[in-house]
C-alpha cells in the first residue's frame, strides 16, 4: 500500500502548493481566452494535467512558475488558443515610432477600462509577458522560465509590447477627445 | 551617455530588474527621462490594477478542489499517473512479468495507458461547461465541422428510430495525434466516440473488436479503413455495443 500512500501524499502537497494560486490562475486564464467559461474549461484541465504530472515536479524549484507554463501551453493547444495565435501576426503590431511614451498619454488619467480593453485588445504573446510582468509582479527570470524562451527575448517582448499598448492607448485617448 | 543609450533600460529599472545607479544619477539631472520613467510606473500601476478583473466562483473553485480530493480517496493509477514502483508493487510486475512474458505486459500496460487517455478524456469533457464544440444533433453538421482540422474523414451512423441522440463533436489530442471525439446520448448515459488514425502501436488496441471494462465505464474499440474507433462511456455493454453496430455499418455504407 506504499503507493497508494505516496499518491495520497503527493496529491495533499499538490492541494496545498496549487490551490493557493487558484484565483491567480483563473485570473490569468481569463485573459487569455476572453471567455469565462472557457476559462474555466483552461484552468480545470491545468490542475488535472499538473495533478498527473506532479509526481515529475522537482522540489525546491519554482513551482508557480510551473502551474503558469502548463495552464499557457494547454491554452496554446486549445481551440481558443489556436485561433487567437493564428491572429498574431508573426511581428506584432507595427512598430511605433518614438520608444517615448506620447505627450497625450502623459497627462490623461487612464480609467480601468481603457486599459482592459487595449490589454485585449494586444497580441496574446505580449498581453501574456505584460500580465505575468506587470500583475503577476514575476522576475524576468521566471518569465522567462514560464514562457520557456530567454530574459533577452522577455525584455524585447515587454518592450514592444508596451509600446504596442502605449500606442493603443494613445489612440483611444485621442479618438475620445476629438 | 545620452538619452537614448538609457531608452532600453527604463523597463528593466521599473520593473525593479535592476537597480542601476548610473542611471539614478542620470534621472537626477535629465527630467526628459525621469519624465518616461515616472510615465512607465504610472502605466505599470494602471496596468496592475485593470487586469485584476475576473474572480472565479466559488462552486468552480470546490468542484476542481473536489477532483483533487477524490484522487486520494480513490488512487487510479490509470486515472491519475504511474505511481513509483514501491517493493510491493515490483514484486507485483515481477510476478506479473513471469506470466506473461515481457512483451505481453508491455503491450497491456501500454494499452491500459490508452484506455486511461481515452477515459480521461471522456470525464473531462462531461466535466466541462462546454463539452463540445461543435452543439448539433445533425450528422451533416457535426462531421463537416472536422474539416479542415482532421486529416481524415468518416461516416457518422443515421440514428432515426435509435435510441441514441447524437450532442456533437470537438476535437481531441490522443497520443500527440489530431482525432475527433464525438457525443452521444441514450437515456440519461453519455457516450464519447473517439475516432483517430490507427498507427502502428498506438494503444495497442490488438485486431477486430475489442471490448472490456475500466473503473466501471465500458470500453469497445475497433479499426477500420485506417482508423480506430473507440467508444467509452458508463452505459450498459449492450449499449456500447449496439452504437458501435451503427457506426461499424455506418463506416461501411
Amino acid at each position: 500500500m506504499e503507493a497508494v500512500d505516496r499518491i495520497r501524499a503527493d496529491s495533499a502537497l499538490f492541494e496545498e502548493l496549487a490551490m493557493p494560486l487558484f484565483a491567480r490562475l483563473y485570473n490569468f486564464a481569463c485573459w487569455l481566452t476572453k471567455d469565462r467559461a472557457a476559462a474555466e474549461d483552461l484552468v480545470q484541465e491545468t490542475y488535472m494535467k499538473a495533478l498527473k504530472g506532479f509526481s515529475g515536479f522537482k522540489q525546491g524549484t519554482n513551482f508557480r512558475a510551473w502551474m503558469y507554463r502548463i495552464l499557457r501551453n494547454t491554452f496554446l493547444t486549445s481551440q481558443t488558443g489556436l485561433k487567437a495565435v493564428s491572429l498574431d501576426d508573426d511581428d506584432g503590431p507595427p512598430e511605433p515610432e518614438t520608444a517615448e511614451t506620447p505627450e497625450s498619454l502623459l497627462l490623461a488619467r487612464m480609467d480601468r477600462e481603457t486599459i482592459q480593453k487595449a490589454l485585449e485588445e494586444l497580441p496574446v504573446k505580449f498581453r501574456e509577458v505584460i500580465l505575468l510582468c506587470d500583475l503577476e509582479e514575476m522576475s524576468y527570470a521566471e518569465i522567462g522560465q514560464t514562457l520557456d524562451i530567454p530574459i533577452g527575448t522577455v525584455m524585447s517582448r515587454l518592450s514592444r509590447g508596451r509600446k504596442a499598448m502605449r500606442a493603443l492607448l494613445a489612440q483611444r485617448i485621442e479618438g475620445a477627445r476629438r | 551617455m545620452s538619452c537614448e543609450n538609457w531608452s532600453g533600460k527604463l523597463d528593466a529599472y521599473v520593473d525593479g530588474q535592476s537597480p542601476d545607479t548610473e542611471l539614478e544619477s542620470h534621472l537626477r539631472e535629465c527630467p526628459k527621462c525621469a519624465r518616461e520613467v515616472l510615465s512607465r510606473w504610472q502605466m505599470k500601476r494602471a496596468t496592475q490594477a485593470a487586469a485584476e478583473r475576473y474572480a472565479p466562483s466559488s462552486e468552480f473553485r470546490l468542484r476542481v478542489q473536489s477532483q483533487i480530493a477524490a484522487s486520494r480517496a480513490t488512487p487510479r493509477k490509470q486515472l491519475w499517473g504511474i505511481p513509483r514502483l514501491t517493493w510491493a508493487a515490483a514484486g507485483l510486475v515481477a510476478v506479473v512479468l513471469l506470466f506473461v512474458l515481457g512483451i505481453g505486459w508491455n503491450r497491456h500496460a501500454a494499452h491500459e495507458q490508452a484506455l486511461a487517455e481515452l477515459l480521461d478524456l471522456h470525464v473531462a469533457a462531461l466535466a466541462s461547461a462546454n463539452p463540445v464544440d461543435v452543439i448539433s444533433t445533425d450528422r451533416h453538421t457535426v462531421k463537416p465541422w472536422f474539416q479542415g482540422k482532421l486529416p481524415f474523414t468518416f461516416n457518422l451512423p443515421d440514428l432515426q428510430n435509435t435510441p441514441y441522440t447524437l450532442l456533437g463533436g470537438r476535437m481531441m489530442y490522443f497520443e500527440h495525434n489530431p482525432g475527433a471525439q464525438l457525443l452521444y446520448q441514450t437515456r440519461n448515459h453519455k457516450l464519447s466516440v473517439f475516432v483517430f488514425q490507427d498507427r502502428a502501436g498506438a494503444g495497442d488496441f490488438g485486431l477486430g473488436i475489442s471490448s472490456g471494462s475500466q473503473m466501471a465505464f465500458h470500453v469497445e474499440s475497433w479499426s477500420e479503413g485506417g482508423l480506430r474507433f473507440a467508444i467509452v462511456s458508463d452505459a450498459g455493454a449492450a449499449d456500447v455495443h449496439a452504437l458501435g453496430e451503427l457506426l461499424r455499418a455506418a463506416g461501411r455504407s
